[in-house]
């Protein structure tokens, strides 16, 4: 039986329930500095000076930086999507002449103790001229710096004649759909430890996540440094979400110390920081004009759309306004399309990408505006969406347009087959009627659905390693990231089906620098993809060796021969000739030298693969508080192939639920002069257990990728793309105005005005 | 309890081990856990007393250890995640996260299992209601919770999956 497709439990459990991971804030060193970030407090400011005498006099501090102590440093670049002027508008590790959202660092403290930190850093006094903040991305741009517009970009993509296409038209309708500010911030908050090592003249950076590779050059180039000088070490990761990971100001600063001071530097982000400094995503606003012929038909759909980026660009540049802007069309035909994605400055934190980044904003407004044409058509919102799928002949299907980078195509996928699947799985028209009968009897209950086209296995290349010794223990060295997600297990795995050797025996080793020279690190649902194909051929050459030695030494044809329980065989015939791999590898050895036979590949892909599926929320409304209870949520999702079935629906469960958070719960709110209003866990809500309700899959294999051999598609984030579409779909439906919901999250103050307005009508 | 100024040289039973550590008056209790007797396991979430990843149990009931000053915590039993294993042995609760796939990333896990673990010792019915609202007393980013709601049912209805 293969071992791909079996739901194994991790191997990654066993360290994390016995207490003994190894998180940041885990990692000690002795003689170690704790940095403390002092923030600006003010939206938008110039900065005037700063004070720092007397924190420098407290005892046990033991340095005190501005940013005209690091102003040699440059800013932080990005990482992906550069465009037009977003290189002016880079954050410094510290601010330098301006202040431009509440949380910028301004001053940084070291200390003995982290409460002394902390102490100094209150003590820390910053002069600041204030200025008025730009709070709105739809209104008209500012400066943000002389000669530079506070738009420093905008991404346009179209095909086919929109003008035509509208003017012939049976019907235009515009609407307008906002997306509110939230984030994927994980339980664990940024932190580091790092430590330059004398003997070998390196630092060594200890708290590493996401994009190891990367970061590393990445300083490197900031510190003026020789990439030899710096190894980063991933150890746990209390989740990532595209947040955690990325570079920030303060990993620089850690480094920099550590290198000035030689001392270990220790740094711990506390909740408040985490929520006003690491990377904030979504707050889009989408501006649609649509023509359709008289079914519903879409002939040509114009989008204008707004991203609020925040302060400064950070590492991943235009990467959410480009991905909206490229997956708005969805699974529909669409025959002609154009948008323009303004990339607009803002005094808040700066924003990045958050799972399912500029598609979870996107797929929202595009099925919001397909209930509301059917809607306004009185067609039925299903069979609207039918008429406007890619038919399956269609595939592989180009849109012409390129999508973060790689050319736009769909390379499978049958949504009609999947819509059909789901539909009866549910009993759909039954479902409907007691719903109807529920909503006669007095009840505020309603069903939404939302269709969505995932993106995932983002290129180009990924580096595997595997090693094996003597006693045939094997090691995967990879380039990629453990962000909680369970890369271990699912390598292995694949590792294990072609190899026939037990999962539970491979290590993994992913996030080490100094053990891999490249490495793309995990983001974009792009590890089973990548770094899987890669392994799975890098199984399939140490197999060819090994069965190459043990055919020799048989007397027997290679093609005859399998392995498995740790012999070779012939044809998997215990009691016939045989050689134990132990002796197979040694063999091998014995012949090219060494103590570990090493097989290398790299798998490469141009394109990304597509997955897709269907999101069904059932909810319940209480008129007295608008309250909202999902009573049933569903997701049917083609992925193609699955690795561990477990995994993907535990990655399909936690990602609705973060979806429910952003549709109904989580929103960074901001006052009129740039304070922030949800800074901490009592007014930013994550769903809890009361919440969430149990998410019913459907996981479906009809659509293998032809990308990479095992036919792989990305399962992380498919969980929460249509969340926001289907729930704001299903709370229209229930208090009986599909066009009601235009705006995420659903507050109950919004909610209740809502239905308010509704009554008095 | 000696103190000297604003220190304090405290015991603190953990785990039925008795660490003397030396703490200021305003130290937490997490802190102390993980800077001075070297308990890692017990993590640091949001330091206000909402995300429950620093759960632990004193005297029997769950504590946010941020809220809890170290000197509030001696001449107190205080269980944490390291104290659940048997030489290795997986406690009942930590076998079944790991068999009902309860933990992704394994940072609310350390506060999820000490909550759970006094739930399911208190060896009274719980009803799924109660359960759930329980366990939504912590918060988790990654699994949606239904799979740790599945592990500590599986636990207090005694099944051996």
């Amino acid at each position: 039986m293969s071992v791909i497709g079996q739901p194994l439990k991790r191997l990654e459990d066993r360290d994390l329930l016995l207490g003994e991971g190894q998180f940041a804030a885990d990692y000690t060193f002795s003689d170690q500095l704790y940095m403390r970030v002092v923030r600006s407090t003010i939206a938008h400011g110039i900065l005037r000076g700063i004070d720092v005498s007397e924190a420098k006099r407290l005892g046990g501090v033991v340095e005190v930086w501005t940013g005209k102590d690091i102003g040699h440093l440059p800013p932080i670049d990005f990482r992906l999507h550069k465009l037009q002027n977003l290189p002016l508008c880079r954050q410094h590790v510290l601010a330098q002449d301006k202040v431009r959202y509440v949380g910028d660092p301004v001053a940084v403290v070291f200390a003995e103790d982290p409460y002394v930190a902390e102490d100094a850093a209150d003590l820390v006094y910053v002069e600041v001229d204030p200025l008025e903040p730009i709070m709105d991305a739809t209104r008209p741009p500012g400066e943000f710096a002389p000669g530079v517009s506070t738009e420093p970009a905008v991404v346009e993509k179209s095909y086919g004649d929109v003008e035509a296409a509208l003017d012939e038209a049976a019907h235009v309708f515009e609407f307008e759909f906002h997306v509110g500010r939230h984030t994927g911030n994980a339980l664990e908050t940024r932190g580091a430890n790092v430590f330059y090592n004398a003997e070998l003249d390196r630092l060594e950076f200890f708290g590493a996540a996401k994009v190891p590779h990367f970061n590393r050059a990445a300083i490197a180039e900031m510190l003026g440094l020789n990439r030899e000088q710096i190894q980063l070490f991933e150890g746990h990761v209390g989740g990532g979400f595209g947040v955690r990971g990325e570079l920030y100001p303060e990993d620089v600063l850690c480094s920099y110390a550590a290198l000035q001071m030689k001392r270990p530097v220790k740094w711990i982000e506390d909740r408040f920081e985490n929520l006003m400094a690491a990377n904030h995503s979504r707050e889009q606003v989408f501006r649609l004009r649509v023509g359709v012929d008289k079914t519903g038909f879409i002939l040509g759909l114009e989008n204008e759309f707004f991203t609020s980026q925040g302060a400064y660009i950070r590492t991943h540049g235009a990467t959410v306004t480009d991905l909206a802007a490229a997956m708005l069309p969805g699974p529909y035909l669409v025959p002609s399309y154009r948008t323009q994605g303004r990339v607009r400055l803002t005094n808040k934190t700066p924003c990045g990408t958050y799972r399912s980044p500029g598609r979870y904003e996107s797929t929202f407004a595009r099925e919001r505006l397909l209930d509301l044409i059917a809607n306004r058509l009185d067609l039925d919102p299903i069979e609207v969406r039918r008429r406007n799928f890619i038919m399956s002949n269609l595939m592989p299907y180009s849109r012409g347009i390129v999508n973060h980078g790689t050319p736009l195509v769909y390379d499978s996928g049958d949504y009609a087959l999947l819509l059909d699947k789901i539909l009866d799985r549910i009993a759909y028209e039954d479902l409907q009627k007691t719903l109807e009968e529920r909503r006669v009897a007095g009840e505020m209950v309603g069903l939404g659905a939302a269709y969505f086209v995932e993106k995932s296995g983002l290129g180009p290349y990924d580096d595997v390693r595997i090693e094996m010794d003597r006693d045939a223990r094997i090691e995967i060295i990879t380039g990629v990231a453990s962000i909680g997600q369970g890369v271990e297990t699912v390598m292995a795995q694949i590792c294990a089906d072609g190899l026939g050797v037990d999962y539970e025996t491979i290590r993994v080793t992913h996030g080490q620098t100094d053990r891999i020279e490249r490495g793309m690190g995990a983001f974009a649902s792009r590890v089973t993809v990548m770094t899987g194909s890669a392994v799975a051929e890098a199984a399939a050459k140490l197999r060819e060796r090994l069965v190459g030695t043990a055919a020799e030494r048989l007397q027997l044809p290679a093609s005859e021969l399998s392995i498995s329980d740790g012999n070779i065989t012939a044809n998997g015939d215990r009691e016939g000739p045989s050689i134990p791999v132990v002796d197979a590898v040694s063999a091998t050895l014995d012949e090219v030298g060494g103590d570990v036979l090493s097989v290398e590949t790299t798998f490469e892909a141009t394109h990304m693969t597509y997955p897709y599926g269907v999101h069904i929320a059932i909810v319940k409304v209480d008129p007295a508080t608008a309250g909202v209870e999902i009573e049933r949520y569903i997701v049917a999702y083609d992925i193609g192939k699955s690795v561990n079935p477990m995994l993907v629906e535990g990655q399909i469960a936690g990602g609705m639920a973060q979806g429910i958070g952003g549709a109904l719960y989580e929103e960074f709110l901001y006052s009129d002069e740039g304070q922030p209003l949800s800074a901490t866990f009592a007014d930013y809500l994550w769903p809890t257990a009361k919440e969430v309700p149990d998410v019913e899959t459907l996981v479906t294999e009809d659509a293998p990728s032809g990308t990479n051999p095992l036919g792989l598609k990305g399962a992380g984030e498919g969980g929460i793309n249509a969340s926001g579409a289907a729930i704001a779909s299903a709370v229209g439906h229930a208090i009986g105005d599909p066009e009601a919901i235009t705006r995420l999250p659903i507050s109950p103050l919004r909610l209740h005005e809502i239905i308010k307005n509704l009554r008095s009508e | 309890m000696i103190m000297s100024g604003n220190r304090h040289n405290i015991k603190l039973n953990i785990n039925g081990t008795v660490h003397d550590v030396e703490v200021d008056a305003r130290r937490t209790l997490v802190d102390t856990l993980r800077d001075k007797c070297g308990l890692t396991g017990t993590h640091i979430g949001c330091e206000h007393g909402v995300c429950g990843a620093c759960t632990v149990l004193v005297d029997g009931v769950p504590v946010r250890s941020c809220l809890m000053f170290a000197v509030q915590a001696e001449d107190k039993k205080i269980r944490t995640v390291e104290g659940l294993a048997d030489e290795g042995r997986f406690s009942l609760i930590q076998q079944a996260f790991h068999d009902y796939h309860a933990l992704q990333c394994g940072f609310c896990t350390p506060g999820m299992l000490m909550l759970a673990t006094w739930l399911v010792e208190r060896e009274a019915a719980v009803a799924d209601e109660e359960l759930r609202e329980v366990i939504a007393s912590n918060l988790c980013r990654c699994t949606g919770y239904q799979n740790i709601l599945r592990a500590v049912r599986a636990v207090l209805d005694g099944e051996n999956p």
